[in-house]
Formats: structure tokens, sequence, C-alpha cells
């Protein structure tokens, strides 16, 4: 079987790799790149906790092949904090208990994070439509509508944080 | 889990994905955003030698009025119908069908030509493109072709393209401002596939009668249906609460549901039924506000 060649942009960092056409893009991230972050849930393409950042739109790496994300940039959860500094989302959800036994949780950040770049001040009915493709099967969601609620104001703070510093 | 082995290309312009689809006859797959595909292969539910990947074609992903139709392009995604300023203000039923089918993470890479050219008849755009008299564009080695939608699936997960066609664009007639329509989707859990879905739109003239009415039926036949004696009899006439539950009876007559795993055909009738006598009265309604 002939493999293909691709080269993409993975966390920010320049890819090179050859994979089977056939690769799903969540086997390529977990298998071949390390990243495990991403999670296999259902493998039927309900559940989003394989969701990935595919040029800043969360989408199912499980129902995407590897080849097609070529030449574009892919985000993981490996990918949204700096360092040990967490991203306030992830810190949301450990405040908010957004979380037990945390198979969804990447996705749900993910998607939530590709939601806050859209429209960073939603409303309760919008998390939970944006939401809507990503199962947890623990909390009953309560608790990560709050998180995620939480993480934007967190966000908007550290913005604020950033733009005073700034200033000074 | 792993589709079985196949050739991929992943073809730049019209003409090269032509050429390949010629090359391969039967044997190659197009796919453009790959949700309802993917999910096929790696079930092993289907497999081809050779998969086709036209999301890299340039120009496909388009959504603008022109002259006397919005034109969108086969590879606009189902999110950006979601969010098109343009379509939130004049084209409210196809936002209003985009935001019910599967969910943000799904519309993010489905296409509006892959929804339609899949051939499912339990695939939303398919209706409310037959109910608002759509026409699709067939782009092939003979160049560009334009057919009505509502003869573009002619079974399930079978349409008209022959070997080396791309459906490539879905023009819709420009609404006038007499008119108004909606899709009604009756689904057992969020995300999932209708039970029975109807789409209608209507036109109404200045006595307030119904001068054109359109009606597309999802998940209620073999492929997505015209309900045309529903149409024939909404015409002429002002509606009412009486008037929309005749035409309701007709239109679950014109269906024809199986029993499956969403409930009995009896079930779907009933289902049918009801979202029909509410679809003509909101689209009466929304219609009136001129």
């Amino acid at each position: 079987m002939s493999l293909s060649k691709i080269k993409l942009r993975i966390n920010g960092k320049e890819i090179e790799a050859e994979v089977e056409p056939r690769k799903l893009l969540v086997h390529f991230l977990r298998e071949d790149m390390g990243l495990t972050g991403t999670h296999v849930g259902c493998d039927t393409s309900n559940c989003g906790a394989c969701t990935v950042l595919l040029d800043g739109r969360a989408v199912k790496s499980c129902t995407m092949l590897a080849v097609q994300a070529d030449g574009r940039e892919v985000t993981t959860i490996e990918g949204i904090s700096s360092g040990d500094d967490m991203h306030p989302l992830q810190k949301a959800f450990i405040e908010k208990h957004g979380l037990q036994c945390g198979y969804c949780t990447s996705g749900m950040i993910l998607t939530s994070f590709w939601l806050l770049s859209k429209n960073n001040n939603p409303t309760e009915e919008e998390i939970r439509k944006a939401i809507s493709g990503n199962l947890c099967r623990c909390t009953g969601y309560q608790s990560i509508v709050e998180s995620i609620k939480y993480g934007a104001q967190l966000m908007k703070e550290e913005e604020k944080g950033e733009q005073e510093i700034r200033v000074r | 889990m792993h589709p079985s082995s196949f050739e991929y290309f992943a073809p730049k312009s019209m003409e090269e994905a032509i050429g390949l689809l010629t090359k391969f006859g039967e044997d190659a797959k197009i796919m453009a955003g790959g949700q309802s595909l993917i999910p096929l292969l790696k079930l092993r539910m289907a497999s081809f030698p050779y998969v086709i990947d036209i999301s890299r074609i340039e120009g496909l992903d388009y959504i603008e009025e022109k002259g006397k139709f919005l034109e969108i392009g086969a590879l606009t995604t189902m999110i950006e119908i979601e969010d098109s300023e343009l379509i939130k203000e004049r084209y409210r039923i196809l936002r209003e069908a985009a935001v019910q089918i599967a969910d943000p993470l799904v519309r993010n890479r489905g296409t509006i030509g892959g929804n339609i050219s899949h051939g499912d008849p339990s695939n939303d755009m398919p209706a409310v493109i037959i109910a608002l008299d759509g026409k699709l564009e067939i782009t092939g080695k003979q160049g560009k072709k334009v057919i009505d939608a509502d003869s573009f699936i002619t079974d399930s997960f079978t349409t008209v393209l022959q070997e080396g066609e791309i459906m490539s664009k879905i023009m819709i007639p420009v609404f006038d401002g007499s008119s108004g329509g909606c899709y009604i989707k009756q689904k057992k859990n969020a995300g999932d596939f209708s039970v029975a879905a109807i789409a209608v739109h209507l036109s109404i003239d200045k006595e307030d009668r119904v001068r054109r009415a359109g009606i597309g039926l999802t998940s209620v036949g073999p492929r997505p249906l015209r309900a045309e004696k529903g149409e024939r009899f909404l015409e002429g006439k002002r509606i009412n609460d009486s008037v929309a539950r005749e035409a309701a009876n007709i239109i679950v007559s014109e269906s024809d549901p199986t029993s499956d795993f969403y409930g009995s055909a009896d079930y779907k009738k009933k289902v049918l039924n009801r979202i029909a006598v509410e679809a003509i009265n909101t689209s009466y309604e929304r219609a009136m506000v001129r």
C-alpha cells in the first residue's frame, strides 16, 4: 500500500510524516505523534471525545483522514496550555468540577475553545447547543456548562489583565 | 478503527477531479466533508478502491445572490450556512434546517453538496431545496448542466450523477417579499436523524391566497419526496387550521415510510401529520409578515 506524504502544523510545530491514506487523524495523533490527550470514545462518530481544532474549528478527528490534514493546522488539548500554565478553560473545569472520569474533557474543552473564539460571551443556550456533539456520561452537563461560563469569564479577565500590563 | 485500504487523490481543480472520476468509473467515490462517508468506510459498511477528495478544489465555497438565484457552492459547510448573515436575514428556512443537522462538530466539516449528493432519504437539505423549487448544477466532461432538485435523487443513496460528474452548485430562486417557510424535524435525540421532517415554503398573493406552495419530505420514503398533491391543494387558498389539517392528510397519503429503528410506518405517518399542520400554519404566518 502506498503511503502519502503529509506536512502540517500540530500544536504550533511543523510536522512531516508518511501515512496510509486510510489512517484516521485520531490514530495518527495518538499512535504516531503520541498525543494521547485526544481520546477515542465511541468509534462511531457520535461522542466527540476525539475533538481537535482544525484551522481553529472544532472537528471530530475520528471522522477525518490524516491525509486531509495536509497543509492544515491541528490543535489538540496538549496545545492549548503554555508550559505548565494551564489554559483558563482547563482551570475553570477543575474549579467548577466540570469532569468526573475525564474521558470527554479534552473534547469538551476544545469545543468550548472554538465556541469562545467566535463568541466570548455565550448564553447558556448557546453553550448547550455548542457542546451538543460532545457526550458526557457522568456529570450530567450542568457543571460542564458552568465551567465553560466560568472559563469565558477567566479568559476575559486574563485579556484585560494583559491589556493593563501593556498600558503600564 | 480503520477503513479498508484505498488509493487517495485530492485534485485541486474540477477538470482534474472529473478526469480521475472518469478514469476510475464505479471504483471511485467522491468525498467532500466526509461526515457521512468516513463513518461508512470505517465501519466497513462500504469500501471503494479509489477515494477522490474534492474538498481542495478552489471556488466551490460561496453563498451569494446572483440575478434570480441564491447560489451556494457545493463545498459550502453547514456552519457557513448557519453563520451567513445573508441566510440569517433572507433565507431563514435554510438556517433552520442547517442547525438541526447532526452537531456543530459535524457541521464544521459537512458540506451542503455532500448532504444532497449522498442521497440519504434522511438527510435534511434535499427536502428543503425541493420545497424551495431549487435547481442543481452538475459539472461533467461535457461541461455544466442545470436540473431540477426534485429529480436528482432517484432512490435511497442513488442519484442521477453519471460517471465523471460532480454536483457543483445549489441554486434557489430569490425569495420575493411575500413568502415564508419553515423546516420542522421531529427526532428522538439531539443530533439524530429524524423520525419524519417537512419543509414548507409558501408564496402568497395580494389577497392572502397561496400563489405557490413547495413541500419537501425527509425520512418518509425511499428518497426525499415532493408532496405534489399537497402543494396543489394549498394553491389558491387562504390558510386556516382546517385547511392545514386537510392538507396534512393529503401530504401523509403521499408519503411512503417503512418501519425501522426510528418507529413504525404508522407512527411516522402520525408524526408527519402533526408536523405538516404546524409547518403549513407557521409558513403562512411568516409569509403574511410582509
